[in-house]
């Protein structure tokens, strides 16, 4: 009893006594990288908010504008021994791993290039060759499956750990917290990303969780979490560095919770009616996270606009060409709804 | 009366039963202060306020677990899912607990509850937002499947599922809430929830469908008729307790049947329903019963959706089929 609650007591500790410091910079290759990669994530997706429009992309699209600090942030802190796991607002995790924009861009207008032989869409992509282990529909099923990923790097002994995503919807799914329990129990190498961006769905975190410091939801199964302006990819990037380095040296589970906005809709048929366009619009305007990297950068010299005009075009590029080579690439054949279902016996 | 849209004519359903009835409650996701993914909880909150119109966590199990407990207490809550799919992290809340409690108790307690859901394909949206679980629910001792085909049927079935005293799983065909009107009154007249409905007399055959096929063996029908095929078409509508007389008569009268369901085939509602038949409609029959189904694999991407839901032509084909047994 005595030792439960030391430990309950220490995890709150951890959780609590977290001072902001303005997080340390990183070198001018790094911040350009940051940068790049957010940018990406912010071109791609605006591409697949047009591509959808046109009726290519089917289905739901859920798509990762504003967050991108998020992603980014965190697997600048990760290593190619890690794994990554997600929900359904995937595409800037999948980016960040570094997968291949053009064979994103194809899984999302279902073709057969596409990460998933155009069979699993926006919501369905895995990458075993970076560790990307999907992309999950259902609200929080994936932090379980997390766990167990977190589970066999530990038997393993690879020295890898799961940063395992989730949002603040599904930080009230009850399969949660039966992962957290097994993770601090086992002290399994799991960082549990809770991107708080404030709305399950329609509904805003304040209707729908009794306690918003959504860090703190490991207390009870005493893992440390600590939480972290999502609209600061230093920030982030910072908060993880420490997550991860307190998960892979055998501690146990974390939970970072990242303080995040999404512009757009929970998906693309979302009407938005619960929140207003002055909230989004003061968000936007605010508190960008690529504006406010490229305002350091400014500022620190690291980059002009002329520099920043030239990262824009080759982005863009990048983009244009994921949506060419997506629609230049066949659909699926009709025979290929019937493989992969279960192995022939 | 009005010409209503099924989803419109689940929300005039809901209103009418929570207005007459304070013992309604409607939860689930995104059904208060915006009205439903589908709009199919529109204004209920603005009108009956959050007390009785409860936006719920993305936590499927405990809203279905709260809806057992609100049962037991009298209350008669009605659970809104967002998508089909996300009915199966409820499925332990739903078998073990709402579909048990009046056995459990023999009697003393019961679940009146209702847990909607927008099911089937048809609307280009991937798993978990395509999907045709009715099979599941309908294996269920203790629990009726109901499934409405039309804006009056939805409005009739559904407030006789809001005042039933079991636990009603009702699965609104998304892909038709808003594809036809038709005349629906107010009257707070409900259907049975045992009653399969013939929607057209014929002679030669029976087309047995329910949700969104319905639209489609009516369409197949319109076609067989000008070839001179008298087709009959029935929509089963309450899969479980399913209106076993109701679909006899009908095979007994045309001696060949053709099933057809959005679901997959492998222990699906048809593989019921043709037991049924073989059981005791054998004599009656003329021809194999034939399944027109999807396939047993996941609900593809859209690309692929059209293969996998059956269409008009894979009807017309499945009634050649049986017609040419003479």
């Amino acid at each position: 009893m005595a030792s439960t609650a030391r430990a309950t007591k220490e995890a709150r500790k951890v959780a609590v006594e977290v001072v902001e410091p303005t997080p340390a910079i990183p070198s001018a290759e790094e911040l350009l990288k940051l940068y790049r990669e957010m940018l990406l994530i912010r071109r791609f997706e605006e591409k697949a908010g047009q591509l959808y429009g046109m009726g290519l992309i089917g289905g739901f699209c859920h798509l990762y504008i504003g967050q991108e600090a998020v992603a980014v942030g965190i697997q600048h802190a990760l290593t190619e021994k890690d794994s990554v796991i997600t929900g359904y607002r995937d595409h800037g995790h999948m980016l960040a791993c570094g997968m291949d924009p053009r064979r994103v861009m194809a899984e999302l207008t279902g073709r057969v290039t596409g990460y998933s032989k155009g069979k699993g869409g926006s919501m369905h992509m895995f990458a075993k060759e970076v560790r990307f282990y999907g992309g999950h529909g259902i609200v929080g099923a994936q932090v379980p499956l997390g766990t167990g990923i977190a589970f066999a790097h530990k038997y393993k002994k690879d020295g890898g750990i799961c940063a395992t995503y989730f949002g603040d919807g599904a930080a009230n799914q009850g399969q949660v917290y039966e992962a957290f329990n097994m993770a601090a129990l086992w002290k399994l190498p799991v960082l549990y990303v809770i991107e708080n961006n404030r709305y399950a769905m329609g509904t805003a975190a304040e209707r729908h969780a009794s306690t918003t410091s959504l860090f703190q939801r490991g207390l009870a199964f005493a893992i440390p979490g600590t939480q972290v302006d999502g609209m600061d990819v230093l920030a982030v990037r910072e908060k993880a560095l420490e997550a991860v380095r307190y998960v892979r040296e055998g501690n146990g589970p974390f939970v970072l919770e990242a303080l995040t906005y999404r512009y757009r809709g929970h998906s693309m048929s979302d009407p938005g009616k619960y929140r207003t366009k002055e909230e989004v619009q003061e968000m936007r305007e605010r508190h960008d996270p690529i504006d406010r990297l490229k305002n350091l950068m400014l500022e620190r010299g690291v980059a002009d606009e002329e520099r920043f005009k030239q990262i824009d075009k080759e982005i863009r590029d990048i983009c244009n060409e994921a949506a060419r080579f997506a629609q230049d690439s066949p659909e699926p054949d009709p025979s290929e709804l019937w493989t992969d279902v279960l192995v022939e016996s | 009366m009005s010409a209503l849209t099924l989803v419109e004519a689940v929300r005039t359903a809901l209103a009418r039963a929570m207005d007459e009835d304070p013992t309604v409650l409607v939860l689930g996701e995104d059904v208060g202060k915006d009205g439903g993914v589908f709009r199919a909880t529109e204004g209920l909150f603005e009108r009956f306020g959050p007390e009785r119109v409860l936006d719920t966590p993305l936590s499927e199990a405990l809203f279905t677990g709260l809806a057992v407990g609100l049962g037991a207490q009298g209350f008669r809550p009605v659970v809104e899912f967002q998508f089909d799919g996300f009915m199966y992290p409820a499925l332990d809340q739903l078998v073990n607990h709402a579909g048990r409690l009046r056995s459990r108790t023999r009697g003393r307690l019961s679940c009146p509850i209702v847990l909607r859901a927008p099911y089937g394909g048809g609307i280009r949206a991937p798993e978990h937002h395509s999907e045709s679980p009715e099979a599941f629910f309908a294996h269920v001792p203790g629990v009726r499947t109901v499934i409405p085909s039309s804006p009056a049927r939805a409005y009739g079935l559904l407030l006789a599922a809001i005042r039933d005293p079991d636990p009603v799983v009702f699965l609104e065909p998304k892909r038709i809430y808003r594809a036809f009107r038709e005349e629906v009154v107010d009257d707070g007249k409900a259907l049975p929830l045992d009653r399969a409905f013939v929607l057209r007399q014929g002679r030669d055959l029976t087309l047995l469908a329910w949700g969104a096929m319905i639209p489609l063996c009516l369409e197949a029908a319109g076609r067989l008729a000008e070839e001179g095929v008298s087709a009959e078409v029935v929509d089963v509508a309450t899969l479980k307790p399913l209106d076993t007389a109701t679909i006899l008569d009908s095979v007994g009268k045309t001696g060949r049947c053709v099933i057809v369901h959005e679901a997959p085939p492998s222990y699906g509602p048809g593989a019921e329903i043709a037991a049924l038949l073989a059981v005791a409609g054998l004599f009656s029959l003329l021809a194999p019963v034939v399944r027109v189904t999807a396939f047993d694999v996941p609900t593809p991407l859209p690309r692929l959706e059209d293969l996998f839901l059956p269409a008009v032509a894979d009807i017309l084909e499945a009634c050649r089929t049986v017609l040419a047994h003479r």
